[in-house]
């Protein structure tokens, strides 16, 4: 798609950004990664007045050109790298009519690179209403730019905005704003020289930025550190005078051009929500309510539609099978690429859900109190207020969780979130965990109330938080920080949530989740496809041949005869032959080979084990009563001793297994596209499965 | 006198300030010298605190608010 011109959106955060990118691109966008960062990269389009059409980047929002994250650097890397598919020819930079201070301190850096701005002044109906006396025109004029003033939650002034894009300038006009020379004298001179720039501000940028500008080569930017140390440069100095020589000049503009009332309205608000939401009993107690509720509901409005889709692919395979001939080619088809289909998309109702509460808390302003709450809590285990939200998402899965720490700036403090977030009790591990608990812990009460299987289930859900609390603290001492932590926040003023900014961050979280960790989830579970349905030599004719003697097909039915097959094949597949493989290893924690073909089946995802049990001990089901699951594990005896193969000792050491063990295909391809680095994912791993069999051998060895 | 001394309520003028990385983070959110600065809240358990400075919130922890001189 051809664009006629590009446009890059600029602003602070909380500046309804991304509200004014839906407005003006409706549904007509695409989301990509900056090249070389997981940085989300949205670019819109829309058709001007006249007839062009333009290309609309929506950037990272930032307080100032100086990032203090990852996605923070990115803004300036697009604004300054010339000649790329990215580099902008018009800016938009948008403004908190309600808080023009603050935001104009971007303003006049982002100006000062001399490409051409237009000013979107957001909020215009709510600094009315808070009494707020701007006088747009002059401001405008002092500043030499167009504004442009505009709802973009009501969708108003996006017209005008258009119209001021297609008429927008080729050349640069806005004023200066500061000295910009004078700051740095001697060394944004030889820069200039070198890198042959005629705009003192990007030379200054530069000055600063170099070591992590991907435009530069290894030679310019050796070049401009030597310069550094000869012009006796200090980064921090030279930024501590550059804000307050723009806030100066901000002061003077705004000094006749708006006039404020002492406390704004919305503020007076906002305060009396605050005094009850972050109260010290009442702010911790609605907190827990709304997690509860937040909690519920992923559960409970998940499980219509993930029902549908699982029926969806039965249906599509059922289909297949009667359209195709049978044969490897369509099993694989089917049992491989269509089953790992349906292992991502029923993901999507939870992630969809969580992504809702997630974007409505951020949108309303709540989501910064909840981390200014539990920051002093959070801090003590490594962890940041910010942790909250994607470690009580790891109760419904740990997948858009971890796509979630992308809010925590601070690096180590967003590794040990993602690292442990998946210790945390997902839903998949429920199946399990009510399968073993129905088996073996008998269904009364205790103390009147609790119910024992009850109460054996919340253990297992608070041994869950507790174990990736102690894992945060421990990886506190392990990890090495990499920038100084801090946590200076913006609180914003209570809004109401804007529906259609919800609906779009649904869409993209479940589109990229599909995109992103699908590829690797098909591709495992092929692979699992292949291990448990082909078996060394000729094992597979064998099993084949011997149940086409009358022996079989007289005395049974045909569906039990297809399980018995089923069974035998799979026991003889590459899987149970790992399974018998690895039995020497898990026999320490009470595990048979059977069972050992089911923790490698589950390592496409938890919930397979029930599967897998099914299958593996269909021996003895007939045709008329198929025994559930849970009556055959019931009823599996050892062959050698005869007793119950599932006693109280095995299930609970599965258990335990199955609550650190790193099981899910899912997890792991989301870990490594967060992290863009396969040693995260695989320490991850590492460190699971230890922490598992550890546990594992322990609790069998305690209740043997 | 520093900002993390004062109560919730009470209002200082931005002096100076004892860390060089943090008040370059503090500068661009606003909170510059001359700068009049309210606590507005502490949070339950004591830290962080919530200021009202230059026209808006702004929360920051307690060892933060202590590089912050007050005049």
């Amino acid at each position: 798609m051809k664009a006629d011109i590009r446009v890059a959106l600029v602003g602070n955060p909380n500046t309804g950004k991304s509200t004014l990118f839906n407005a003006l691109t409706g549904l007509n966008q695409k989301i990509g990664n900056f090249p070389g960062v997981t940085v989300d990269k949205k670019i819109g389009y829309t058709q001007l007045p006249d007839g062009r059409r333009a290309e609309i980047i929506d950037l990272p929002g930032t307080y100032s050109l100086y990032p203090k994250s990852r996605d923070e650097s990115i803004v300036f890397s697009v604004l300054a790298e010339k000649a790329t598919e990215l580099t902008p020819d018009l800016i938009i930079v948008i403004l908190d009519a309600t808080n023009l201070k603050r935001n104009l301190l971007l303003y006049t850096q982002v100006a000062d690179l001399k490409i051409p701005v237009i000013i979107a002044l957001n909020m215009i109906d709510l600094s009315k209403k808070a009494g707020i006396d701007i006088d747009i025109n002059k401001l405008a004029e002092k500043l030499g730019v167009p504004i442009i003033p505009v709802s973009a939650r009501k969708v108003e002034g996006i017209g005008e905005l258009k119209t001021a894009i297609s008429y927008a300038n080729k050349f640069a006009l806005q004023q200066e704003s500061i000295d910009v020379s004078a700051l740095a004298p001697g060394i944004i001179e030889s820069i200039s020289k070198e890198i042959d720039t005629d705009n003192p501000y990007f030379a200054l940028q530069l000055a600063h930025q170099h070591e992590t500008l991907k435009f530069l080569t290894p030679a310019q930017s050796d070049r401009i550190e030597e310069l550094e140390k000869e012009h006796g440069f200090h980064s921090q100095k030279a930024q501590a005078s550059e804000t307050i020589a723009r806030y100066n000049y901000i002061n003077d503009l705004l000094y006749d051009t708006v006039k404020t009332p002492v406390t704004a309205h919305d503020e007076s608000i906002s305060n009396k929500i605050d005094k009850v939401l972050t109260h010290k009993v009442f702010g911790f107690i609605i907190f827990m309510g709304i997690l509860l509720f937040m909690f519920q509901s992923i559960f409970a409005w998940s499980e219509y539609p993930m029902s549908l889709i699982e029926g969806l692919f039965v249906w599509i395979e059922g289909g297949l099978r009667t359209l195709l001939p049978a044969g490897p080619l369509v099993n694989l088809l089917i049992d491989g690429v269509v089953a790992g289909l349906s292992g991502v998309m029923v993901f999507i109702p939870q992630i969809a859900i969580l992504f809702a509460f997630i974007s409505i808390l951020e949108d309303t302003g709540y989501m910064s109190r909840v981390t200014f709450m539990m920051d002093k809590i959070m801090r003590k285990v490594g962890l940041n207020g910010k942790s909250v939200v994607p470690l009580i998402g790891g109760f419904a899965c740990a997948v858009p969780s971890i796509m979630s720490t992308r809010t925590i700036e601070n690096w180590k403090d967003r590794m040990i979130t993602i690292m442990v977030t998946p210790l945390v009790a997902c839903s998949a591990r429920l199946p399990v965990y009510t399968l073993l608990i129905a088996l073996v812990v008998p269904n009364r009460n205790v103390w009147w109330i609790f119910n024992l299987q009850g109460l054996a289930l919340t253990g297992m859900y608070v041994l869950s938080l507790v174990s990736a609390v102690v894992v945060a603290y421990v990886m506190k001492f392990i990890l090495k920080a990499r920038e100084r932590g801090y946590f200076i926040m913006e609180l914003p003023v209570y809004r109401m949530p804007r529906w259609n900014n919800v609906l779009f961050s649904m869409y993209e979280r479940s589109k990229t989740f599909v995109l992103e960790a699908g590829k690797v989830i098909i591709a495992v579970s092929v692979i699992l496809w292949v291990l448990s349905s082909y078996g060394p030599g000729n094992r597979f004719a064998n099993i084949e041949k011997k149940y086409q003697q009358p022996q079989f097909t007289k005395t049974m039915t045909p569906d039990s005869l297809t399980r018995m097959i089923s069974t035998e094949k799979l026991e003889n597949s590459y899987a149970g032959v790992l399974g018998h493989v690895i039995e020497p290893v898990i026999k320490p924690l009470g595990f048979d080979w059977k069972i050992g073909i089911a923790l490698i089946t589950s390592f496409a995802a938890r919930e397979v084990f029930v599967g897998t049990m099914a299958t593996i001990y269909s021996v003895e089901g007939d045709a008329d009563r198929i025994d559930s699951v849970q009556d055959k594990m019931r009823n599996a005896k050892n062959p050698n001793t005869g007793k119950p193969v599932f006693n109280l000792a095995v299930a609970f050491s599965l258990m335990m297994f199955y609550a650190f063990a790193m099981q899910c295909a899912s997890t792991v391809a989301v870990v490594y596209r967060e992290t863009k680095d396969w040693r995260w994912p695989a320490a991850q791993f590492v460190y699971m499965t230890a922490l598992a069999y550890g546990a594992a051998f322990l609790v069998y060895n305690l209740l043997k | 006198m520093t900002l993390e001394q004062l109560g919730v309520g009470e209002t200082g003028i931005v002096k100076e300030f004892t860390d060089l990385e943090m008040s370059v983070k503090l500068m661009e959110m606003g909170c510059l010298p001359g700068e009049s600065v309210r606590v507005s809240r502490i949070a339950p358990l004591g830290d962080p605190i919530a200021i009202h400075v230059s026209g808006y919130q702004l929360s920051l922890r307690r060892f933060e608010a202590s590089t912050i001189i007050l005049q």
